[in-house]
Parts: structure tokens; C-alpha cells; sequence
């Protein structure tokens, strides 16, 4: 069956991936992101890749009062929307984000607030259609606030918590919340950071497992599968240890 | 991002790239390797080619391989506007269901357009349809200097002509625009014919060549005597029939760096005289997929570890067409003699449609191409003799490939040079420019 893929952040490197593997399956799509030029690339890219039809919105998804005439444009450009991916996000510096109060509270406010305004907006259009998954990109990162990260961390958990309950709520309307939770992927984002080699991967290995996490309706997907493990692992250690631990 | 070689793993010199995500990255790129103080970069795409020029002189790079989108593409007409870091294997994916395939391919499409363009590569059909510069109708780069700046066969010319084979110096490629070809199937009409000499050869090649769009022969380099240049002719026509849809991706690879090199004499002996014989009958005609006839080294992906750690070298010479026979009987006596030498001696002839190129490689004539496990004290004395041959001959060799040639050999070789230099984009250098013009 075609779908109709909603995108929020379509030019981050993991969105653009699952994007690609959608064009594929002649998917059509609604895009959203904030830098025209960049999202113009990418919706003739998904269209050379086979994708049936594609809109574009420009925004900045900090702006919550555009997220009303942006979901009214998505829902009269398609019916239905079978897949809506949120998948902005920053990288915060945490050392700037200890002494820089109003840049913490700003990155905070993209990675969490902005989402939750995201998942609010959609949650009310597919209630109303009772159909539909809501996917929103977590982080391995959300599992345990970390010394050396954890203003990005807390964002991913204040989405995660949200996503669940926003899960609970939307099962009984026939619609699902994916939440997903990738571990270190070569992205734009983390392009400046030296991530281990043997635990990173392409943004089109964790896309294909996003696909299928959504064709199988699952609740909470790890990216790569191992970081399920690592992740059971970090989250059972005691605080008291933990707080001496230095990663 | 884990450091990078070139193809041949020689010169060993690792690069650190700068992975580029967007066209307007580059500018931050060039600045962050300028940053680093050690000399200038070099943009990087699949990092094919074998020596040293996709090494750059800082040693950093801007890898371009995702900045890889089709920014349009015409299924009617076949015209393709992408990034430079698309791939030919991604574009075959994507045309070859509505009857389009590249122009002119290289053994390999683990290739990106803007290798492609800085490499002006030839392939099987050079004789029919040149080289990959004659279908470029536009290209976009950034020039530190000025810019992101377009040029064509009518915007600054100059400009189009020295980028094209300008081994990516007068710019980083951010996008190309060119034509595809038409075709009707995956499949290829293949004839194949064994030949006992060189002198047979030169009778197939001109007998056959006109017949078929893509041609080439396989030599037995380790063959002397009466038997010097025997091998086979390879041809073949794209089919009227046989399906669109793309060959399945299934692959294997060397997982690991070789210590030593698997390709010695004796594996090089028993390998080329058994491919020689494996086919009994002169002729034999077959439809075989697009994949095994243009590519049938990306069937194992990372082959060149096999070379293990001191990597090897390509050697690959064009001798114009008047004494084309003569000089390659030379060259591949002084090939036997040294009984060092490749599974792969590639023989074909090149011709006379022009490169829009200044610095284009491929001359009318006969080009020969052998992969040489790296060996320093043989190969520079066996180099030294080739190259002597070659340049005596008014040939030349493929900087794509290269990692020996010498300043005085390229600059009589290739007279552009300083019109390249010229234009070459100050921020950009690469090793092998550096060796070849200073």
C-alpha cells in the first residue's frame, strides 16, 4: 500500500534516510523544515527516488504558532497520514549549557518542548482519524542523564515520557506512538564528535530498522538492537556508582 | 571519521575527511581544514582512484559522499542534475527502470560524478562516445576564491575545460548536470574472442570495433615469446530485450587488511593461463547482466585489499595510434620479462572523439592498464623503462591512476597542465599535483 509520510525535520540526516527508503516504496510526503534551500533538495531527491508527490513547509518547529496552519496544510494536501516522524533536534553543547543559562533553557526548548508541541498537535489529527503512527526520535541518551550530556539527555526523557503516555492515551483510538531510540549514528549532528567506530552506524542501517518498526507497529525500538542491552545494563547500575562514573 | 587511503593503498599517506553533508558546508569545511595549518585540501568521493590524486597535501579531505542528491532528473529525455557525490550504481538504480544508462562507465560504479568529471573517466565505449566530459552540459563549483560559480560549454568555457579532468583542483564539484543514454535492456550481447597475439588483436580491434559499442581485451601479461599479448577480445552491444530492472546487490567482500599480498607470481601464472584457456572455443557469443560485463571486480567489494599492506600500483599508458603496436609489444615484453604483473592487463583502443577536457587522459590509440603489487625497487625500474617507452612514443599516463610519473614526463605529457594551474582553486591541492607541477 502507498502511504503518506509526514516529516518534521526533514533534512536531519536520520529523517532523510527513512525518507528515502518511504520514496522507494512510491510513499508521498509532507515536509517540513526550517532551511528552504536544503529542504528543496531533499524533496527532489525523494521525487528522482520514485516518491509519488511531495509538499514542502518551511518552518522553524520552535515556532508553536505555526504548527496549526502547517498541520492544516499537511491534512489538505493528503486525507489521511499514515506516518508522522518527528525528527528535529540539536546537540547541545553541555558545557556551554552549565554556565549559558538562556542558551540551556533555548536547546531545551527545541529538543523537548517543540517535540511535545509536535506530538500534541498531531496526537488531536490522528485521533480524528483513527488511524495512523505517531514516530518521535528519542535517544539511547534519555535512558540515564549522563555527567557529560545530560541537558540532551533530559530533553529525550521528557519526550519519551510524554510519547508513552500520548501511546497509552491514542491505543484506544487505533492510532500508535513509536518511540525510538538510536545510539551513536553519523549524522550531521554528531559529525563534530569522535564516536566510536564499532558502535556507530549509518543513518541508513537505524532507518531501515525504523521502517520496520513502524510496519510492525512496535512501541519502543533501539537502534541498533544491541543498545537495548547496553542500555539495560547502564540503567541497573546504582546511582551511587553511577554518579562516580565518568562517561 | 575513520582516516582514508586511495584505491591502490599507495602511497601510503592517511587522509582525515571532513564529512560534508550539504553544498553549503564546503566553505565551513575548507576553512576548518584550512585551520589545521598543514597545507591545502582536496575534495573525495568513493575514493577510486589509485594513487595519489584524491590524497590531498594537508591531508584532510572534504568527503562528498552525501552530497548525493538528484536535484532533477527527466525521464523523457534523460537529463540528470545531482550532487557530485552521487553515485553511478545509485543512478543506474534509478534510470535503468525507464531505459536510461550512464553515458560511458568505468570498470567500477562505485564512482561519484564528481570523480567522474575531475577524472574525466572513459570506459568500453570510447570509441562510440568518448569520454564522460563530452556529456556534461553544466556544472556548479565552489571556488574559495568566488564562490559557488556555474560554467558550461558556454558559461566560462575556460573554466568548464579545466575542470573537466582537472583532477578537482579548480574547485570543489558541487553538482553536475549531464546526459544519459538510452537503452532497451539490462543485458548485454556479448561476443567473446580468444586471440593468440597481439598482431590478432589489432586485426579483431579493427575488424570488430566498429561493430560494437564497447570493446576491450584481457590480456595474458605473463605470456612471452610467439604468445606475447595473447588474451581476449571482449565485446559487446546493449541488448533490444531482457527486462529494465537493476542487477540485486548482494556482495561479497575482504573483510580484513591482507598482511601480505595474496597476488605473487605463482597466483599470477596459474590465474592468468587458466582464464586464458577457460574458454576452449574461439568464440563464444552470450547475454550476460549489466553488472558481470561492466563490473565484474564490484562483485567483491574491497578487492585492492587482496594487494594486502603495501598495496599496488596501476600503471596505465596511451600510445597514440601510429605506433601504437609496436610500443605496446614493447611495453608488454619488458612486462613479462620482469614477471611481475596483474590478473587484470586490460588492452583497448581509444578513439578520435575529443574531450571537452584540457587535461583528458585518453588520446586516439591504444591505452593499456595493469595493476602491479607495490614492490618499490621493481617497479621503479620497471616504471622507469615503461615510461620511457611511452613518452618516447608521445604517450602518456593516467594521473587517475598514477603514483609514480615524474614532473618532466607530465608536463610534456600533458602541455594544459599550466592552464589548469592556472585556474586551480588556491585552497585546493592535491599529492599528486604537488609531485607533477612543483
Amino acid at each position: 500500500m502507498k502511504q503518506t509520510i509526514l516529516i518534521i525535520g526533514a533534512t536531519s540526516g536520520m529523517a532523510e534516510a527513512v525518507a528515502l527508503r518511504y520514496a522507494k516504496e512510491s510513499a508521498q510526503f509532507f515536509l517540513v523544515a526550517r532551511n528552504k534551500a536544503k529542504l528543496d533538495a531533499v524533496s527532489a531527491n525523494l521525487t528522482a527516488h520514485g516518491a509519488r508527490a511531495v509538499y514542502t513547509f518551511v518552518m522553524d518547529a520552535n515556532d508553536s504558532n505555526t504548527l496549526p496552519e502547517m498541520f492544516a496544510s499537511a491534512w489538505k494536501a493528503y486525507e489521511t497520514i499514515d506516518v508522522a516522524l518527528i525528527a528535529h533536534g540539536t546537540l547541545p553543547n553541555q558545557l556551554r549549557a552549565q554556565n549559558d543559562i538562556p542558551y540551556a533553557i533555548a536547546e531545551f526548548r527545541t529538543n523537548a518542548e517543540s517535540v511535545i508541541a509536535c506530538m500534541a498537535g498531531l496526537a488531536e489529527r490522528f485521533s480524528s482519524q483513527s488511524k495512523g503512527v505517531i514516530a518521535v526520535i528519542g535517544s539511547v541518551a534519555g535512558d540515564r542523564g549522563r555527567a557529560s550530556n545530560y541537558l540532551y539527555g533530559s530533553a529525550k526523557a521528557a519526550i519519551e515520557t510524554y510519547a508513552s503516555g500520548l501511546r497509552g492515551r491514542l491505543s484506544r483510538a487505533g492510532v500508535h506512538v513509536l518511540t525510538i531510540k538510536p545510539g551513536f549514528v553519523a549524522t550531521e549532528m554528531t559529525a563534530q564528535l569522535n564516536l566510536p567506530a564499532l558502535l556507530t552506524v549509518s543513518p541508513e542501517h537505524v532507518a531501515r530498522d525504523i521502517h520496520h518498526a513502524i510496519l510492525k507497529r512496535k512501541d519502543v525500538l533501539y537502534t541498533p538492537w544491541f543498545w537495548a542491552i547496553i542500555m539495560r545494563i547502564i540503567r541497573s547500575v546504582p546511582e551511587v556508582i553511577f554518579k562516580r562514573m565518568r562517561f | 571519521m575513520n582516516q582514508t587511503l586511495s584505491w591502490g593503498r599507495y602511497p601510503y599517506c592517511p587522509q582525515t575527511p571532513h564529512e560534508i553533508f550539504w553544498p553549503e558546508d564546503v566553505p565551513k569545511g575548507l576553512a576548518d581544514i584550512a585551520a589545521v595549518r598543514q597545507g591545502s585540501a582536496l575534495a573525495y568521493g568513493q575514493g577510486r582512484s589509485y594513487g595519489d590524486s584524491c590524497l590531498s597535501e594537508s591531508s584532510h579531505l572534504l568527503a562528498m559522499e552525501r552530497v548525493n542528491r538528484i536535484l532533477s532528473i527527466d525521464l523523457d529525455l534523460g537529463l540528470v542534475f545531482a550532487q557530485a557525490g552521487l553515485t553511478l550504481a545509485e543512478l543506474i538504480d534509478i534510470g535503468l527502470p525507464h531505459g536510461f544508462f550512464p553515458p560511458v562507465t568505468p570498470g567500477t560504479k562505485f564512482i561519484t560524478l564528481g570523480g567522474a568529471v575531475a577524472n574525466d573517466v572513459h570506459g568500453k565505449n570510447h570509441h562510440v562516445h568518448g569520454t564522460f566530459g563530452c556529456h556534461v552540459k553544466r556544472l556548479v563549483i565552489y571556488r574559495s576564491n568566488e564562490g559557488v560559480v556555474e560554467c558550461s560549454p558556454t558559461l566560462r568555457p575556460e573554466l568548464f575545460a579545466a575542470t573537466i579532468g582537472g583532477l578537482g583542483l579548480t574547485g570543489v564539484i558541487l553538482a553536475v548536470e549531464f546526459q544519459l543514454r538510452r537503452v532497451s535492456s539490462n543485458k548485454i550481447e556479448q561476443r567473446n574472442i580468444r586471440f593468440e597475439n597481439l598482431d590478432e588483436f589489432f586485426a579483431l580491434s579493427q575488424a570488430q570495433d566498429t561493430a560494437h559499442e564497447y570493446t576491450v581485451a584481457w590480456v595474458d601479461c605473463l605470456a612471452s615469446g610467439a604468445q606475447t599479448g595473447r588474451g581476449h577480445y571482449i565485446a559487446g552491444n546493449h541488448a533490444e530485450d531482457g527486462g529494465l530492472t537493476p542487477a540485486p546487490k548482494g556482495r561479497i567482500g575482504i573483510p580484513i587488511d591482507l598482511p601480505v599480498s595474496l597476488i605473487n607470481a605463482m597466483s599470477l601464472r596459474l590465474f592468468n593461463t587458466l582464464y586464458y584457456h577457460r574458454q576452449q572455443k574461439k568464440e563464444v557469443v552470450s547475454r550476460v547482466g549489466y553488472d558481470p560485463f561492466f563490473y565484474p571486480l564490484d562483485g567483491i567489494l574491497r578487492w585492492n585489499r587482496l594487494y594486502g599492506k603495501a598495496g599496488f600500483q596501476q600503471y596505465q599508458c596511451v600510445i597514440p595510434q601510429k605506433d601504437g603496436r609496436e610500443v605496446i609489444r614493447a611495453v608488454m615484453k619488458e612486462i613479462a620479462k620482469s614477471g611481475t604483473g596483474s590478473f587484470l592487463a586490460v588492452l583497448k583502443r581509444f578513439g578520435n572523439i575529443p574531450s571537452p577536457g584540457i587535461l583528458s587522459f585518453p588520446l586516439e590509440g591504444v591505452t593499456l592498464a595493469l595493476d602491479f603489487p607495490q614492490r618499490d625497487e621493481l617497479n621503479v625500474r620497471l616504471f622507469a623503462k615503461l615510461d620511457q617507452l611511452v613518452h618516447d612514443a608521445g604517450g602518456r599516463l593516467y594521473p587517475a591512476k598514477d603514483a609514480h610519473m615524474n614532473a618532466t614526463d607530465f608536463k610534456k605529457a600533458y602541455p594544459a597542465w599550466e592552464k589548469v594551474e592556472a585556474l586551480r582553486d588556491p585552497q585546493l591541492m592535491s599529492l599528486f599535483w604537488k609531485r607533477v607541477t612543483q
